[in-house]
């Protein structure tokens, strides 16, 4: 298993956020992880890179406990995009050079710039390059932060709700591109989402959460009228439109 | 080949890029060296520039030389290097605490190390001020002063690093304690001033916290020089750091910093550098908020090109801020501390006005 968590618990001082969530990825894997606000799917993302230390409960990669994997190494196989961006007035290359720092030693070389050129080609971002990330849309923001993941070279990639802030265009852009990603590079993605429907169109594996556990995991056959029910408290039918199963609120 | 020709244009607008951000430096670098010439030109006596050239390259008349290597070089090369680790570890400071308004003057180390001064003057009477022929005032003691002082610079820098490690070492809780401590050693000083038996000591505690580039021998101008390089070296080494830190705490994690660490070392090595500053020279205001500012503004948030250019910039912020103090009403000499806040506080206002209007 390329990604493997297993029992992982977390509670901040005065409240308890995960309780018992396990699952497993292989590599090519997309796991979309749905569910109310408040239930706990960014600290998930946070528990899988150390950006918080779970209390119980343990995360594999490619079978290695991740307390064990020091954090630049880590940082060479898990790339994570947090849910809020904070940066300096920096050039989108500058940005995307960021992601080379879990392998430079002493400064970038012309390999890292190299690959960094190649990245922003490949993303259609290279007219941007020297432009200032607060120039852009949040679209094209979006998608300089996934380039900056992907300049880690990852075998896994994290995202926070990456389509929360971005409009009907966008969120689908982002979404192709990310999905795009996981079938060429054949790297592993865990994705938290709002909408049910931009997850049934991109995920091969789910996750419901409510109140810090795992309501329901599997294929697109766990996101039932009754699971939504259940975890959303909102009624809601299904049609089928090209083949993709469609939510629509009653 | 088209996607090759367009990568290489890319990589010769960004190799350009890089050239005009080194340029800067260099240009930084010569104005401080200019600025070090003319501020060893100016002065009560008259030294010509050629004169000065002629002296710091070892060709001068006894006179000048004595003037020059007594005086006004030991001053300038004090400034130079008091300016560019408290620009430094201004810029660390912001960076590491995230917050544009942290300074070495606005966490309160400062105020610490001037309590110090009150604690050594008046309580232990190593202010016992003689009077010059020119009227001024000496510390008669100045070994107990730079040693208290920069024992409580120290203990307030260990104060805010241990109440913030309670609060798991977040930037905000960091400048609350800095603040907190820095009314509380505020308080100490006005205490001790308020009872003091002797207003004499009070006057030269006064004039202590003035701040003067002139206190610091050559036995300290070394002492200074090995510890803002060997700090200066450091913040470089953890250049990179610095910029994941930008991109806020959790993708600095992602990215494989180990934060707490990076920021527990950042702030304890420029809380190092203003300690020792502080205690030799007094408070010296608002460097370590301007000019790492200024030069943002100049050179852009990259802590590559950054922390070289912020050490230039302070450099020759305080020595353009000393030369107009000893020039301006010559042969009087204005306070460097008053000259660098005047200089200072209109742009700490212009960030605070500036902040609210974000929000």
């Amino acid at each position: 298993m390329m990604l493997a968590a297993e029992k992982i618990e977390f509670s901040y001082p005065r409240a308890d956020v995960l309780k018992k969530i396990s699952f497993a990825l292989s590599e090519g894997d997309c796991l979309a992880i749905l569910g109310p606000n408040g239930a706990g799917k960014s600290t998930i993302l946070k528990c899988l890179n150390k950006i918080l230390v779970p209390q119980k409960g343990v995360v594999y990669i490619n079978g290695t406990d991740t307390s064990s994997i020091d954090n630049r190494m880590l940082a060479q196989t898990v790339g994570y995009i947090a849910q809020r961006q904070e940066h300096s007035r920096k050039t989108v290359f500058d940005v995307v050079l960021l992601g080379r720092k879990p392998y430079i030693k002493w400064d970038v070389t012309s390999k890292d710039i190299a690959l960094v050129e190649e990245i922003l080609q490949a993303f259609g971002l290279d007219d941007y390059a020297m432009r200032y990330t607060d120039e852009l849309s949040g679209g094209e923001l979006q998608k300089v932060m996934i380039a900056r993941a992907l300049a880690q070279q990852p075998k896994i990639l994290l995202m926070d709700e990456p389509t929360s802030s971005l409009d009907l265009k966008n969120q689908l852009e982002v979404i192709c591109t990310v999905k795009e990603v996981v079938q060429k590079k054949g790297v592993s993605a865990v994705v938290t989402m709002h909408d049910l429907n931009l997850a049934l169109r991109f995920a091969n594996k789910y996750m419901l959460l409510k109140e810090g556990q795992v309501f329901a995991y599997g294929g697109p056959e766990i996101i039932t009228e009754r699971a939504i029910k259940e975890v959303y408290d909102v009624d809601v039918a299904f049609v089928e439109y090209e083949g993709v199963p469609v939510v629509v609120p009653l | 080949m088209v996607r090759e020709d367009a990568i290489t244009a890319k990589s010769a607008s960004y190799h350009k890029y890089i050239v005009k951000k080194k340029l800067i430096i260099l240009l930084l670098v010569v104005a401080a060296v200019l600025m070090a010439f003319l501020s060893i030109n100016a002065g009560a006596i008259s030294i010509s520039l050629r004169d000065v050239v002629a002296t710091v390259l070892g060709s001068g008349d006894d006179r000048t030389l004595a003037v020059v290597k007594n005086i006004r070089l030991p001053r300038v090369i004090t400034g130079m290097l008091a300016g560019a680790g408290l620009s430094v570890a201004g810029c660390i400071m912001q960076n590491n605490l995230r917050n544009p308004l942290a300074s070495p003057m606005t966490l309160g180390i400062a105020n610490a190390a001037a309590f110090g001064a009150n604690v050594a003057i008046i309580v232990f009477g190593a202010g016992s001020i003689l009077s010059t022929g020119l009227g001024e005032v000496q510390i008669s003691n100045p070994y107990l002063v730079t040693i208290l002082a920069f024992f409580f610079a120290i203990l307030s820098t260990v104060l805010i690093i241990a109440l913030a490690r309670l609060k798991s070492f977040s930037p905000e809780s960091i400048v609350l304690a800095g603040v907190a401590l820095s009314s509380l050693f505020s308080a100490g000083t006005m205490m001790i001033q308020y009872f003091a038996a002797d207003t004499v000591r009070v006057a030269a505690v006064i004039f202590w916290t003035f701040g003067d580039l002139g206190r610091a021998s050559w036995r300290e101008i070394w002492l200074l020089a090995a510890l803002t390089l060997v700090s200066l070296g450091y913040f470089f080494l953890h250049r990179w750091d610095y910029n994941a830190l930008d991109s806020g705490e959790e993708t600095a994690k992602s990215l494989g910093v180990k934060v707490e660490k990076v920021r527990l070392g950042g702030m304890f090595v420029s809380s190092l550098i203003t300690a020792v500053s502080v205690s030799f020279l007094g408070v010296i205001g608002f460097i370590g908020l301007v000019a790492p500012h200024m030069t943002r503004r100049i050179i852009g948030t990259d802590l590559r090109y950054l922390i070289p250019a912020s050490a230039a910039m302070g450099g020759l912020l305080l020595l353009s801020a000393d030369t107009i103090s000893r020039v301006i009403i010559s042969p009087q000499t204005l306070p460097i501390g008053a000259v660098t806040s005047f200089l200072g506080a209109p742009l700490f206002l212009y960030l605070l006005i500036r902040g609210y209007e974000r929000k």
